[in-house]
């Protein structure tokens, strides 16, 4: 037993990736923790953004299978794996039955690299990056030929706008995140494509992409998360699905399971492309302000942070707790809710779910303050926070902004993104290595430029 | 220490799986299935890259070949009418020929493996292993660096080909620009 604890022990102090380790058997551990974690937020996604887009439109929303129609995911699943499964007849049954498959493989390929800490990651790969860009643009592949598979029209032309759109944007795409890359080998002299490595750069000089040669890495991060939401095929880009105007797109066909695996990929790539966004520029797991530590205060001794040579300031203290309380806060709307629950017997059973709910998240809240816990949570904490903003302004997106036509998101992604994008590339690389020649020759022709106007 | 990734099983794997994606691309009546097939052996090649210690390469040959080109090969070939391709006899009368260029050129590859190792061991042992992690930067110093770089005229050169290419496939295919 005693052997045991060692070796797990040994495994969470650890300060490798598994496969740096290069062990398969916590690397199986991670995989499927982070399988189970990704279920988890599509399913929890579903549910918010059917709230939350009714919220933004005054409805309520689901509010009749559970509290809150907090199991409306699992019914919705559960309807949807009782379908029935329709091949058409005249569909190349093969390829029918591969392609969401390819779709989806692509979109959970890629959370082998993500890095939800420093250690936190299944494996840290040297293309890091590039492997995310590249497993991510073969899912294209999968809609061409679920449209093409299913012999019919609809899919066909629908498979056709799609991949054109996921081409035409992956192109922007990369450029921004090179220039992000650039930045990455400045002060160390040589940059990096490892997903880690990023976040460690932004760490060594202390500020995030986002912030980094002030209107550059905004501009750059502003092209990405434009041209993110066109990749996902999502709104105000969804064309590929715009069921009102242009029937389904490629999965007009498809139905029941298969369907539902095209849904379960769109979400968790939406997920891989925000936690790119976020590990580029938005500093990965650091925490907000990550050289900032404040005031040296003396910690209680109830609770000393594990690592005794972590920083003790006023701040680290401050951003150490926010994982247990925001968890705490989730549990305290639930049981505000418990109380505003009708009051009818019918509801007893509901509302006692919600309140069993509430218990759970304040308990997780709760484990969150023990300080062993609380220290290897926290970097994953502030990456997941970041990634769930990001899915609060997809949500967002749909509920505000019209869709786009398909010449204008041809416009956008041709005629905007890609110049912008070289010209980005150009002036980031021209300021990281010279900074005088920005000052003399950029600044002066901006200022021209905008005198001219 | 890291287990190595290059053992005999994983190459076996991949190998098997290029050379049977390459078969299935010659034998499929249907051009998507034989589209299929070739990315498959596409990525299996990716994966031999990352044996060979080159990641960079690996990666770059799954975003260049099987996420681009292939996708605009099936873009063409979903554009084509597949039904009268189906109707035509797949292979022509010149097996004698392209068996012998087949086997001249198994002959060479033997010839050279034999020459090379002696014909002793298939995964000779004590090779340089060369840090994965540093790939990508050594191409980059190949390419770029003022004193080590040798090949960057040849790497401009070839992008200025690539866009007189792109411009010429514009200027054909449009009428009126």
């Amino acid at each position: 037993m005693n052997e045991l604890m060692d070796y797990i022990q040994k495994y969470l102090s650890s300060d490798q990736t598994p496969g740096g380790a290069g062990n398969i058997f916590w690397a199986t551990v991670y995989i499927l923790l982070v399988f189970g974690g990704l279920s988890v937020a599509v399913i929890a996604m579903n549910w918010l953004e059917r709230k939350i887009l009714a919220h933004m439109q005054v409805r309520l929303g689901p509010m009749r299978v559970g509290p809150h129609g907090l199991l409306q995911p699992i019914a919705d699943a559960i309807k949807l794996l009782l379908k029935e499964d329709i091949i058409p007849a005249e569909a190349d049954k093969v390829i029918f039955w591969i392609a969401p498959f390819i779709v989806v493989l692509a979109a959970f390929t890629v959370f082998v690299v993500v890095p939800f800490g420093p250690t936190h990651a299944i494996t840290d790969m040297n293309i890091g990056i590039l492997f995310m860009l590249g497993v991510s643009s073969l899912s294209v592949l999968g809609i061409v030929t679920a449209g093409w598979a299913s012999n019919s029209h609809y899919p066909l032309i629908g498979a056709l706008r799609s991949s054109a759109q996921m081409v035409s944007y992956e192109v922007a795409m990369g450029l921004a995140v090179v220039s992000a890359i650039m930045m990455t080998s400045l002060e160390t002299g040589t940059g990096t494509l490892s997903m880690i490595g990023i976040v460690r750069a932004q760490e060594a000089q202390g500020i995030w992409f986002v912030f980094k040669f002030f209107p550059l890495g905004l501009i750059a991060f502003g092209m990405f998360a434009i041209a993110m939401v066109a990749e996902t095929n999502r709104a105000p880009f969804d064309l590929p699905e715009a069921e009102s105007e242009l029937t389904a797109g490629f999965h007009t066909e498809y139905s029941g399971f298969r369907w539902s695996l095209f849904f379960l990929a769109e979400y968790s790539a939406m997920i891989a492309v925000s936690s790119i966004a976020v590990t580029l520029w938005l500093g990965g797991w650091l925490r907000p302000f990550p050289s900032v530590h404040g005031p040296s205060i003396a910690i209680p001794h109830i609770w000393p942070p594990a690592d005794p040579s972590a920083p003790t300031g006023a701040l680290d203290f401050v951003f150490a707790l926010c994982p247990g309380i925001s968890f705490l806060l989730l549990g305290a709307m639930c049981f505000y809710n418990v109380q505003r629950m009708p009051k009818h017997p019918l509801f007893r059973v509901q509302t006692m779910g919600l309140a069993g709910f509430g218990a759970v998240l304040a308990l997780i809240g709760l484990i969150m303050f023990v300080p062993a816990v609380r220290d290897r949570v926290e970097d994953i904490f502030w990456f997941s926070a970041k990634v769930a903003g990001f899915m609060y302004l997809y949500i967002w997106y749909r509920g505000t902004f019209p869709r786009y036509r398909f010449d204008q998101l041809m416009k956008v992604g041709w005629k905007v993104l890609l110049p912008t994008g070289l010209a980005l590339l150009i002036c980031t690389a021209v300021w990281a290595m010279h900074v005088e020649v920005w000052y003399a020759v950029v600044v002066p022709l901006w200022q021209w430029l905008v005198s001219l106007l | 220490m890291n287990p190595p990734v290059a053992t005999p099983f994983f190459f076996y794997f991949l190998a098997a799986t290029m050379i049977i994606g390459g078969i299935l691309v010659i034998t499929r009546k249907n051009a998507i299935h034989s589209a299929m097939a070739l990315i498959t052996a596409l990525l299996a090649q990716a994966a031999l890259y990352l044996m060979l210690y080159a990641p960079f390469v690996a990666g770059v040959q799954i975003i260049l070949y099987a996420g681009g080109i292939m996708v605009l090969f099936l873009f063409v070939i979903m554009l084509i009418n597949l039904e009268r391709n189906m109707k035509e006899r797949q292979f022509n009368k010149q097996w004698l020929v392209g068996g012998a260029a087949a086997l001249a050129l198994g002959g060479l590859f033997v010839s050279v493996y034999v020459k090379t190792t002696g014909g002793k061991e298939l995964f000779p042992e004590g090779h340089v292993t060369y840090g994965e992690g540093q790939n990508t930067q050594q191409i980059a110093s190949l390419l770029f660096d003022r004193s080590a770089g040798q090949y960057m005229f040849a790497f401009e050169i070839a992008s200025l080909l690539l866009l007189v290419a792109i411009i010429g496939a514009v200027v054909m295919a449009k009428k009126r620009i």
